[in-house]
């Protein structure tokens, strides 16, 4: 097999690792939206990290924290509804990151690479990254399970209980973020939603507990990466919406699930 | 069964005083001050908008009044049962798990809770699939594993049917004397409230009128706000006394001391009538 075949399967498993369990409370929690405003700002992170000519990915995860903290802020605000918000900071940052993006000179960046994602160019040093990353993730997630799950089910009812629900809300978007600039490098800023909520969705009908859940969101997660990219490999169909169609695929056997 | 006059103050486990709430500008709460001593079930009773629940969740911390303090007793344990709880569908979880999330209590402690409610029969039942009935005994379940001191239980019976509320209420009783907690209550059902109730205050943005049920039932403020007729089928629940109560509930004037125990023993006060 072709390295960069292995090195693009192990970046795909990264994220799914990740993007499967954090994807679940995305479904609980009807954050769908969120995380695609989320993965619209990164574009501006993109940008400022070529513009301050430090790592894009950290560009990306800088952004894309300080969004999902602002709109944490935000959602406190009276008199408007958190996607009316969500639509005014996504495509207000997505708007800056195109004038941006147009306005550096000398570098050229590719769009399509970011917008669509670029997974068979990772290097051994994105592997690394993502992995890291996925690994702090996952630990985060592990220990923030419990007061997540209760705050889900009801934040007055965790707040009563003693769940630090502000805390907990703003620990889980920080981590939504950092799991958008680990996605988007596997299918891209416009399909990063995709998973985190196609396997979550898909695991759906298989679970009966809340932790089953979040596995089998994991499990279907890498066995999408697995079949877009051997569907990419074999018939060169682009990688990161290979890897979405997939996924979707899995969604629909979910649905003949009795 | 003490009376709430004869309680000492350090009885009081949770006290609100001079609560004021505005949203928006417009006053939800003003003045409103209501304490919950041990042993004790204290109901809010009011119309819609007539700041119930934000008086409740003031009291709980989960909303910061404009003014006014609420004081907990040290090391207070409160179980809170939430007027609605509504888990998305597509979150898989057994009534056993839903159990856990609040505590981290071992099988035993969660199948004893559930039989304490007597919800033992749903408990490997997914959480969406219960009845109405079955999912306010399962919060209350919820509410007793933490082993509170204080219930604060928002609507209880909302959602039940006449005789599912009716034995709602005679548990929450039973459960009160069982364990000597406090009871704080938010109700629409006058009815059973005048049935199972110590102390009634009765809100509408202010405290209209508070103290023992009956008292309340004859208070013009109250009958103002409910008119002739339920003032008077609720005067149906109270037995003749020959005394009267002054505005907290407080016997007036030389109504002996045997009536007055009897007259405020909140285990005997379905006073000849049957709730079945």
């Amino acid at each position: 097999m072709d390295d960069f075949l292995i090195r693009a399967g192990l970046a795909g498993i990264a994220v799914a690792l990740v993007s499967g369990p954090l994807g679940v409370f995305v479904v609980w929690r009807r954050m769908a939206y969120f995380g695609g405003a989320l993965s619209h700002t990164a574009l501006l992170g993109v940008a400022l990290g070529f513009l301050l000519g430090v790592q894009p990915g950290l560009g990306v995860a800088f952004v894309v924290i300080a969004a999902a903290l602002m709109l944490g802020v935000l959602n406190g605000v009276k008199g408007l509804a958190l996607d009316t918000l969500l639509g005014i900071v996504a495509h207000a940052a997505l708007a800056l990151g195109l004038i941006v993006t147009a306005m550096i000179e000398g570098v050229r960046i590719d769009l399509m690479s970011y917008l669509f994602g670029d997974i068979l160019a990772v290097s051994a040093n994105d592997v690394g990254w993502l992995w890291g990353g996925a690994l702090v993730v996952l630990a985060a997630l592990i220990k923030l399970w419990n007061p997540l799950l209760s705050l889900t089910v009801h934040a007055d009812l965790a707040h009563v209980e003693g769940v630090p629900v502000r805390r907990v809300e703003i620990a889980f978007m920080v981590l939504l973020a950092i799991v958008v600039a680990l996605a988007m490098k596997v299918v891209g800023i416009v399909l990063v939603t995709s998973m985190l909520v196609i396997p979550a969705a898909a695991a759906r009908a298989y679970a009966r507990t809340p932790e089953s859940m979040a596995l089998f969101s994991a499990i279907i997660g890498i066995w999408s990466v697995g079949m877009g990219l051997w569907a990419s490999y074999t018939y060169d169909t682009p990688a990161g919406p290979s890897i979405v169609v997939a996924a979707a695929g899995f969604f629909v056997v979910s649905l003949f699930k009795k | 069964m003490p009376t709430p006059t004869q309680h000492k103050s350090e009885d009081i486990l949770l006290e609100a005083r001079d609560i004021q709430v505005s949203f928006a500008g417009h006053t939800v709460l003003s003045g409103v001050s209501v304490s919950v001593r041990a042993g004790e079930i204290v109901t809010l009773i009011g119309p819609n908008g007539a700041g119930k629940t934000s008086l409740v969740k003031a009291m709980l911390g989960l909303l910061v009044p404009q003014s006014g303090t609420v004081t907990r007793k040290p090391g207070l344990s409160i179980g809170y049962m939430p007027q609605r709880l509504q888990i998305d569908a597509s979150l898989p979880m057994t009534v056993r798990r839903f159990l856990q999330l609040g505590t981290q209590p071992g099988q035993g402690k969660t199948l004893k809770a559930l039989k304490e409610v007597r919800a033992d029969h749903i408990a490997n039942s997914p959480m969406q699939s219960i009845s109405g009935g079955e999912m306010q005994r399962v919060m209350l379940a919820r509410a007793l594993l933490r082993e509170p001191d204080l219930l604060v239980l928002d609507e209880p019976v909302q959602g039940v049917d006449i005789t599912g509320q009716s034995e709602l209420y005679k548990l929450i009783n039973a459960i009160r004397k069982d364990r000597n907690i406090g009871v704080l209550m938010v109700s629409h059902d006058l009815h059973v409230v005048m049935a199972q109730t110590d102390h009634v205050v009765c809100l509408n943005q202010h405290v209209c009128c508070a103290g023992h049920p009956q008292a309340v039932s004859q208070h013009p403020e109250f009958v103002a706000l409910f008119g002739e007729d339920i003032a008077s089928t609720l005067a149906v629940y109270a037995h003749q006394h020959d005394h009267h109560h002054d505005l907290d509930g407080h016997v007036v004037g030389d109504g002996c001391s045997d009536e007055c125990q009897h007259d405020d023993d909140g285990d005997d006060n379905t006073k000849g009538h049957d709730h079945g």
